[in-house]
């Protein structure tokens, strides 16, 4: 079939990925705004939308593809990571996105997530963490903050939390970030910034449950307290959030403390954001509550990491463009092999 | 001194090269193997390896064998006992012993009988076999083989440790001798193998016409056999084992359906061989996955098949339990999947090494729902591509995952195999996906069915047909999430008959032996071809009329199968397990089975089935 299309897409609107199904994500769902971001990000893309798929595996926000008119796949749990590879694998002409949920990802589906980023292959990974299973109707997730009481932990979660950047670093992700449903600027930025990377892009979604688990990110999202709480890191650029960018990060060797912007530091005395410094990056990603030393700093969104690396399913064809300009042997000869004798009549 | 030793004439022959791991005992095997086809004989193989990869040099525990029984007749199995034994040690000898047949040859390394490997073997103090005359039933004839290929090759130039690696080749010359073979194929090979090496070339080369002489000019050896060449029916043969057999399948079928053929496994005994034949494959353009589970190794497949490909897994019995609950997704999705079960034996980790029967039940029921599947069965290694080709037929021609079994005796095992030509070959076509597949406002259907039930295959990148599938039950055509109850119960029998419908697609039931006139009939599957097929033909020598049947297709059953069977009182299914065949066919048809179950590990001897048989001959009535 022929999937060489140029890029005709200009036309496309938001409107062409929508589908006819009704969305039947709880009202005031986080996952709305990532779908409707995704659906007016993908037309500036110049990608045909036959050739895009999404595949997802489990939980509310794996229920995406339907919403999608494009090819897709809404498969089992946790294993979109393993679906999307072999189809990369078998079809890396193809625009592939994994949507998955810290449920489906990083527990059940662990495995599959760091090889997927350890392999590199080019696809786009968004996942939603809301930090609760929202599906099974409220039990605590492998990013719940310990101590959190749910259903299932009556007195408290005693699981130390997983932290999603940390993981994708870990296993070798090259392309790392983090936003959220709230800014929906932002979310587009990321996306498009993400799906130009050629390599497994990983984007964490800070995604609200409004049912089971509202406002476990509000201190991000609200007016009132984002400023203080939430820093966006951009390349080439200082560290620097707070009401009117009134802080700054300073790095005292390894360790990163808080400073005020005026008398004693200016702007240009702070750490300036370098997402190929995979060490920095490392300390950003642990901007992160785990209850140490390190609480008190603001939650980094943006790019944490981007650095190049091939990519599996390159490596793959050209190991057989390789042997087929050696030899390529016919079906026969394989079939006879080097050694066979005949028997006659 | 020259002397002539008597020739004696033979059909089969069956012998046990036995040592340790590290004495080159697969590569004797595989020489004489080549050699004996060569000549015309027909053979079957059977290699056993210890379960440690390199066990303690000595014990009984590192003990080899490659066992192959060859002969002027049609050879089904590697044979029951042995005629010769040939062992590099005591352990060997200690191991095998027991199923040597009376008066049957031991050549032994008397080397490989020092103290010290006495020792190993857990002989007593004292106790050799070799000269106590515990082996007066046999005949034995010990040689010095290490000291006699060290004197041969003391001008070789060679350390001491590289001399002593050509001793299989002194061992194989000498049996090359006594079966009347000539040298000549195993010096090419030896050449070739060797060709940077010539001093290596040399000393193999040698060594191996060292051990030819040997049997000429030694005076102990009175007897040479020869064995004539088979009547083979005419055509061209290669040799061939199990799981080679099956990835020529796959490779063979994509290409005749113009498809890329995608394999995805995780290691595991006695299927990893699959993948390693098939990633030798690149300039094919097979492209092999070696997935971080047995999960992502079926998930992986499935997301290759969506893309266009045809994805296959393989795994042995613990590797498709972990798989289970995406085989329920293949076929919720109605997608092609090929996934090979090479069994052996269990439950849980069980016996890695050794062959079972048992995961037949696991083939045709192990998913959650009601999820029926296509469920094959091979039944020699040189029937491996065959149902092979057929299961991925199967998969592209119906839009369903087949279940392939095969198991750990089949996978090594090997004999010549008339293979086909590509023209020969059925051609497989795809469902494509018509006009007639889309609504009146042009909204594509991804599950219109065909008249065989069969819904269209289009593929990511086709314009215009963009849709979505998923494991949520489907509305009917649509395939939209559905929670309908009438829906649900439609899709469900949908489903099912998609499956059933098959069997108009599939060949009728021949029968292997016999016919219906028959006074018994056995029906067996997979590796127990061999034995039931050579039980019943000796049988018939002695003027009983047995039939048999051997399914390949288990799930459909062939169309005529209920017919066959209502023309018999009594049916044996032997297995190597414990009865589910048995269950299987007794839960579809009405009649009268006699299961022969075996669960050690071990395949079927031939004389274990021709005594059921003639058991339930003579007092069945």
């Amino acid at each position: 079939m022929d999937t060489k299309e140029t890029k005709t897409n200009g036309a496309l609107t938001s409107k062409d990925f929508m589908t006819d199904q009704e969305i039947r994500w709880c009202p005031g769902c986080g996952d709305y705004s990532i779908l409707k971001q995704v659906q007016t990000v993908l037309p500036t893309l110049g990608i045909p939308k036959e050739n895009i798929v999404f595949i997802s595996g489990i939980g509310c926000s794996s229920r995406y593809p339907y919403y999608m008119n494009t090819y897709g796949m809404h498969s089992i749990h946790g294993r979109a990571a393993a679906i999307a590879s072999g189809l990369k694998a078998a079809r890396p002409d193809l625009d592939v996105w994994i949507i998955t949920g810290d449920g489906d990802s990083l527990s059940i589906g662990g495995n599959h997530l760091i090889h997927l980023l350890r392999r590199n292959f080019n696809v786009n990974i968004l996942l939603f963490n809301n930090e609760i299973y929202g599906l099974t109707k409220g039990q605590y997730s492998p990013t719940s903050p310990r101590g959190k009481i749910t259903k299932s932990t009556p007195y408290g979660s005693v699981d130390h939390p997983f932290n999603p950047i940390m993981l994708a670093l870990g296993a070798q992700g090259t392309y790392v970030a983090r936003t959220v449903d709230r800014n929906p600027q932002h979310l587009r930025d990321t996306i498009t910034a993400a799906h130009q990377h050629n390599g497994s892009s990983f984007i964490e979604i800070y995604q609200n449950c409004n049912v089971f688990n509202d406002k476990a990110f509000e201190r991000f999202t609200d007016k009132g307290s984002k400023d203080d709480n939430a820093i966006y890191m951009e390349p080439n650029q200082p560290l620097l959030f707070g009401e009117n960018l009134s802080k700054g990060i300073r790095l005292d060797g390894f360790k990163p403390e808080v400073v005020e912007i005026g008398e004693k530091f200016a702007a240009d005395d702070c750490w300036v954001h370098d997402p190929t410094d995979k060490i920095k990056a490392s300390i950003l990603a642990n901007f992160f509550d785990y209850g140490d030393e390190l609480s008190g700093l603001p939650r980094p969104f943006g790019v944490f990491y981007q650095t190049e690396r091939y990519t599996y399913e390159s490596m793959m064809e050209e190991q057989i463009k390789e042997a087929q300009t050696r030899k390529k042997t016919k079906l026969d000869a394989l079939l006879s092999g080097e050694h066979f004798w005949e028997v006659k009549a | 001194m020259m002397k002539t030793a008597v020739e004696e004439s033979k059909s089969e022959v069956v012998v046990l090269f036995a040592g340790d791991s590290g004495d080159g005992i697969q590569f004797t095997g595989g020489q004489f193997t080549e050699t004996v086809e060569l000549f015309g004989n027909d053979i079957t193989t059977f290699p056993n390896f210890p379960a440690e990869i390199r066990a303690p040099q000595g014990t009984l525990s590192g003990v080899s064998g490659f066992q192959l029984q060859f002969g002027s007749v049609e050879v089904f199995t590697p044979g029951d006992q042995y005629d010769v034994l040939v062992v590099m040690n005591a352990a060997a000898l200690k191991v095998n012993i027991d199923n040597l047949k009376r008066g049957g040859i031991i050549i032994a390394n008397s080397s490989g009988f020092d103290s010290k490997n006495l020792k190993l073997a857990k002989y007593l103090d004292g106790e050799n076999p070799l000269t106590d005359h515990s082996l007066d039933g046999f005949e034995v004839h010990a040689m010095d083989i290490t000291k006699l290929t060290r004197e041969a090759l003391k001008d070789s130039g060679l350390s001491v440790k590289e001399v002593d690696r050509c001793k299989n080749m002194f061992v194989l010359g000498f049996i090359y001798w006594m079966f009347n073979q000539s040298v000549d194929n195993t010096v090419k090979f030896i050449g070739k193998k060797f060709a940077k090496h010539p001093e290596v070339v040399d000393a193999n080369i040698k060594a191996l016409k060292t051990g030819y002489h040997y049997g000429d000019t030694s005076e102990t050896f009175t007897t040479r056999f020869k064995i004539k060449s088979a009547s083979l029916p005419p055509g061209k043969y290669r040799n061939m084992n199990g799981n080679k057999g099956l990835s020529l399948g796959l490779i063979a079928a994509t290409h005749l359906s113009d498809l890329n053929l995608f394999y995805a496994s995780y290691p595991i005994t006695p299927a990893s061989d699959i993948l390693h034949e098939l990633s030798q494959h690149k300039d094919m353009g097979v492209k092999t996955f070696q997935a971080e589970d047995e999960i992502a190794a079926v998930c992986a497949a499935i997301g290759a098949s969506f893309g266009g490909a045809l994805g296959v897994t393989a795994s042995s019995g613990p590797g498709i339990a972990l798989k289970g609950e995406a085989l329920g997704l293949a076929t919720i999705l109605e997608i092609p999947l090929v996934c090979i079960n090479v069994q052996r034996g269990g439950p849980s980790t069980g016996l890695p090494t050794k062959t079972e029967q048992a995961d037949l039940f696991q083939a045709m029921y192990g998913r959650n729902g009601e999820a029926p599947m296509v469920v094959l069965a091979t039944s020699s290694p040189g029937d491996c591509f065959e149902t092979a080709y057929e299961a991925c037929r199967i998969a592209v021609e119906h839009m369903t995952p087949v279940l392939l079994l095969s198991d750990g005796y089949i996978a090594n095992g090997a004999e010549p195999w008339a293979f086909p030509q590509s023209k020969d070959l059925k051609p497989i076509e795809l469902r494509q996906a018509t006009e007639q597949d889309k609504d009146e406002n042009g909204q594509f259907l991804p599950y219109r069915r065909d008249m065989k039930l069969v819904r269209p295959w289009v593929v990511p990148g086709t314009k215009g047909f963009e849709h979505r599938i998923g494991g949520l039950e489907k509305e009917v055509e649509t395939g939209n999430v559905s929670y309908d109850p009438a829906n649900h119960q439609r899709m469900v029998e949908l489903r099912a008959d998609k499956i059933t419908t098959i069997a108009d697609y599939i060949p009728s039931q021949l029968f292997d032996s016999g016919d219906e006139n028959c006074d018994i009939l056995v029906i067996g599957w997979g590796s127990t071809f061999g034995a039931i097929e050579t039980a019943i033909r000796d049988l018939k020598w002695q003027g009983m009329n047995v039939a048999h049947i051997h399914l390949r297709y288990l799930n459909p059953f062939p169309a005529n199968l209920g017919q066959i069977i209502s023309n018999f009182d009594k049916i044996i299914v032997p297995e190597i397990n414990n009865g589910q065949l048995s269950a299987i066919l007794r839960q579809h048809f009405d009649c009268n089975i006699i299961p022969l179950n075996k669960m050690k590990g071990l395949p079927f001897q031939v004389t274990e089935i021709k005594e059921c048989i003639l058991n339930e001959l003579e007092h069945g009535h």
